[in-house]
């Protein structure tokens, strides 16, 4: 009985929070990874561009809730996620053509492309600023709970209870299915295949006949979605703010290139990498040592290997390790 | 001197400017612009050290500018007595099993060969330390922040002149500098800006979280200040008497004895506040005359041209004999040195530490934007951009202000765009800065004033 006790300890407070924050951050590192393997740069704009998506979805699930459409049990979020990619598509293909495009067709060395999307990011914070306003922003209705606390305690019996958030559950399904469909896009169509032949390598792509505005075009499409659809789901569960946002595009980056940039399966498991690390270095294991050893080793601390206040910090100090000791990432970067 | 002409004329432009700001606004504000001016004027002269003499792209600003500040406080506040001795002890034990381990792990590095024992051996020193280090410096942090938390709980500093911290920010800078550029400089342009950056948001969180050093986020106030304090210029007899001389026919005018003190009253308080911004302007400008000097003899000296050639053709530089590694590790230091030198003078000139306002968008991103607006490889180019960028990021909002009530003019004043676009009107500072940058980048990717290469 302990042990179960234990297990559900560590499932309640670690496993499911690390595998929520891990499938929002995964998204976002397959973001940064695409950009990365086909456009070949790194995207400072990342977490603004996450940002931008999501502040339509808030707009419009205001304005949805205000003619009184909603979506039942589920989030109205859910249903605006359509009309906010269109919106995020549009403006990447605008900035696009009025940013990237000059530097790409001049084949301007990454760093030049890196220092234009600081100045992407520079405007797109305007942007939402502008509109929406810094404050803290709560947009979620629906069920809050799939699985109560005390509910599951009654069910079974046990000792401690197991929480399970609607937008824990929404989160993992949405980001299985995204994945799924996006791997087997770029696996099995042929335009997936042509842009895995684009980020491979880009003379031979040419010469063999793919339209490269077609793959920039497909590509910044695939960004748009998952850099929306991931923006969502954070601040879903979460809450949305466009300072934490940006934010975000740190430990985004640095899953990424654990997992090894320009590989998206890399980044997908890069994510999840940085979330579990994040959270299980900072959990105080006491609670779960209590169920599991003897009564003489009982621990009286925490037993807490570092204190909340460094998650951030951990993300980059596993970035800073895997850089130094393998710097192409877990898996095999820059291929697509 | 035809040379000289779009440097001296781009100068003038923007002294110009910070000019008209003292006359519309106030003379206190467009000094404290001026003083920002200078610190960021320092930031981008070592960001240009090494982006633009030696092509290194360092994002981490934000954590040496921290550094810097947190030098600051350990140089200049009072020691705490009480926490020195209820954690004193064990806290340098721990400095001590620091320095320990880092000479042991040099040991072994240096006299075993690279093998999986080596490996073993580093790890286990590693673990055995941190251990070590948990179980002595837990219960004297405890004791430490316990001292009076409203006002010290930390262990206080040094308590030398504050001048003096210029220089040790600097150092700690340069510390800093060392073990990053042994981890991070191999890497590629890109890797090393997102590895930089990381870097520096774990120094940052660092110096936020461990209150027993710089209190953390419960900030310092009340630092010293190598300037005089307003409240003591404002009883001295001499500058009362001065300040009545320099108004002489604005006070002849009053009417009446009481009116008259009045006026005059109004004037030492304003007097006494640039009086003081013109102290820390004449200590900064000297810090930036120098810094200018230096960096020019250096650029134009045969270490400069080398660089320069390493920048441009690594493989060239290295196979005439020139140690790249090397080169770069040091221009790293350098740079980051200056970097943090503005630090400390930054938190000098505010009198406050404040770790939670280290954020990377105003410490490494605007810094950036400096660097490449105001022209890579040229130190009149750099400090340039300082002033320019930073006097865009304090006048943009008044400036945005401004058009939104010319282009709204014909809404009433209940009109909710109006109120919600005035309200927004601080984050059009953002939409400027972001879009400067883009069209330098597009049309003048050399900035401002550009490199310029004196042949010799």
């Amino acid at each position: 009985m302990d042990l179960i006790n234990a297990v559900i300890v560590l499932l309640n407070y670690t496993i499911i929070p690390a595998l929520t924050y891990g499938s929002q951050l995964a998204l976002g590192a397959i973001f940064v990874t695409l950009i990365y393997g086909i456009l070949r740069f790194a995207n400072f704009a990342t977490g603004d561009m996450m940002s931008f998506g999501t502040m339509f979805a808030v707009l419009l699930t205001y304005y949805f809730q205000s003619i009184g459409i909603n979506f039942g049990f589920l989030p109205t979020a859910l249903l605006t996620i359509p009309f906010a990619i269109f919106m995020m598509i549009l403006y990447m293909l605008l900035i696009d053509q009025t940013v990237f495009k000059y530097y790409r067709i001049k084949k301007s060395p990454p760093v030049m492309l890196a220092m234009v999307s600081v100045g992407v990011m520079f405007v797109t914070q305007a942007i939402i600023r502008i509109i929406i306003g810094p404050t803290d922003r709560r947009f979620l209705d629906g069920e809050k709970f799939i699985l109560k606390a005390t509910e599951f305690k009654e069910m079974t019996g046990l000792a401690e209870g197991l929480t399970i958030k609607s937008t824990q559950m929404i989160t993992i399904v949405v980001t299985i299915i995204v994945v799924a469909i996006m791997f087997w896009f770029l696996n099995k169509t042929k335009t997936g295949t042509s842009m895995r032949a684009y980020s491979d390598n880009e003379d031979l792509a040419l010469l063999s006949g793919i339209d490269p505005k077609k793959v920039v075009l497909i590509t910044w499409i695939i960004a748009g979605i998952l850099a929306t659809i991931g923006g969502i789901l954070y601040g879903l569960d979460k809450s949305y703010r466009p300072f934490v946002y940006f934010n975000n595009m740190l430990p985004i980056f640095a899953a990424a290139i654990v997992g090894g940039i320009g590989n998206p399966y890399g980044a997908f498991f890069g994510g999840y990498v940085i979330a579990f690390a994040e959270i299980f270095l900072t959990y105080a294991y006491k609670r779960f040592l209590v169920y599991i050893l003897p009564e003489s080793l009982e621990p009286n601390s925490l037993m807490q290997l570092l204190s909340t206040d460094y998650k951030f910090a951990i993300s980059f100090s596993i970035l800073v390790i895997v850089l130094i000791f393998r710097p192409s990432g877990i898996f095999e970067g820059k291929r697509i | 001197m035809r040379n000289y002409l779009n440097i001296i004329i781009a100068y003038s432009i923007m002294m110009l400017l910070i000019i008209l700001v003292g006359i519309f606004q106030s003379w206190s504000i467009a000094l404290t612009i001026f003083n920002y001016c200078m610190i960021s004027a320092v930031m981008t002269l070592g960001a240009n050290i090494q982006w633009g003499y030696a092509g290194l792209i360092n994002f981490g600003i934000m954590g040496y500018t921290a550094l810097g500040g947190l030098a600051v406080v350990l140089v200049s506040v009072a020691p705490v007595p009480e926490a020195w001795s209820v954690g004193g002890v064990n806290m340098m034990t721990c400095l001590g099993i620091i320095i320990l381990m880092i000479f042991s792990t040099r040991y072994i590095l240096k006299n075993i060969q690279k093998s999986n024992k080596r490996n073993y051996l580093i790890a286990g020193i590693i673990i055995v330390g941190l251990i070590l280090i948990k179980i002595i410096a837990g219960p004297a942090i405890e004791q430490i922040e316990a001292v009076d938390p409203a006002k010290t709980g930390f262990l206080g500093g040094l308590g030398l002149p504050v001048l003096f911290s210029w220089i040790v920010g600097g150092l700690f800078a340069a510390g800093l500098a060392f073990v990053v550029g042994k981890v991070a400089l191999g890497l590629r342009a890109d890797y090393l800006a997102i590895a930089t950056l990381l870097i520096a948001e774990i120094v940052v969180s660092i110096i936020k979280h461990e209150d027993w050093l710089a209190r953390g986020v419960k900030n310092v106030i009340g630092l010293k200040r190598p300037a005089p304090y307003e409240i003591d210029l404002q009883t001295s007899p001499w500058f009362i008497n001065l300040v009545e001389k320099f108004h002489s026919a604005k006070l002849d005018l009053a009417n009446s004895f009481s009116e008259r003190q009045d006026i005059l009253n109004q004037l030492v308080i304003d007097a006494s506040s640039v009086y003081v911004k013109l102290c820390f302007a004449g200590m900064f400008l000297v810090v930036v005359i120098i810094l200018l000097i230096i960096t020019q003899k250096a650029l134009y000296s045969p270490w400069g041209r080398m660089m320069r050639a390493i920048r441009d053709n690594e493989e060239a530089a290295s196979a005439m004999g020139k140690n790249v590694v090397k080169q770069h590790l040091f221009i790293f230091i350098l740079g980051s040195a200056i970097v943090g030198i503005a630090g400390a003078m930054m938190v000098t000139n505010d009198g406050l530490f404040t770790p939670g306002s280290y954020r990377p968008m105003r410490y490494t991103f605007v810094i950036w934007v400096m660097v490449i607006v105001g022209g890579t490889g040229n130190n009149f180019g750099a400090i340039l951009g300082g002033f320019v960028v930073w006097f865009l990021w304090v006048e943009a909002a008044p400036i945005a202000l401004f058009f939104i009530n010319l282009f709204t003019a014909h809404l009433p004043e209940t009109n909710e765009i109006k109120i919600h676009l005035i309200n927004s009107a601080p984050y059009f500072r953002f939409l400027l800065v972001g879009i400067g940058l883009l069209l330098i980048m597009r049309f003048r990717p050399q900035g401002i004033i550009p490199e310029k290469i004196i042949k010799q």
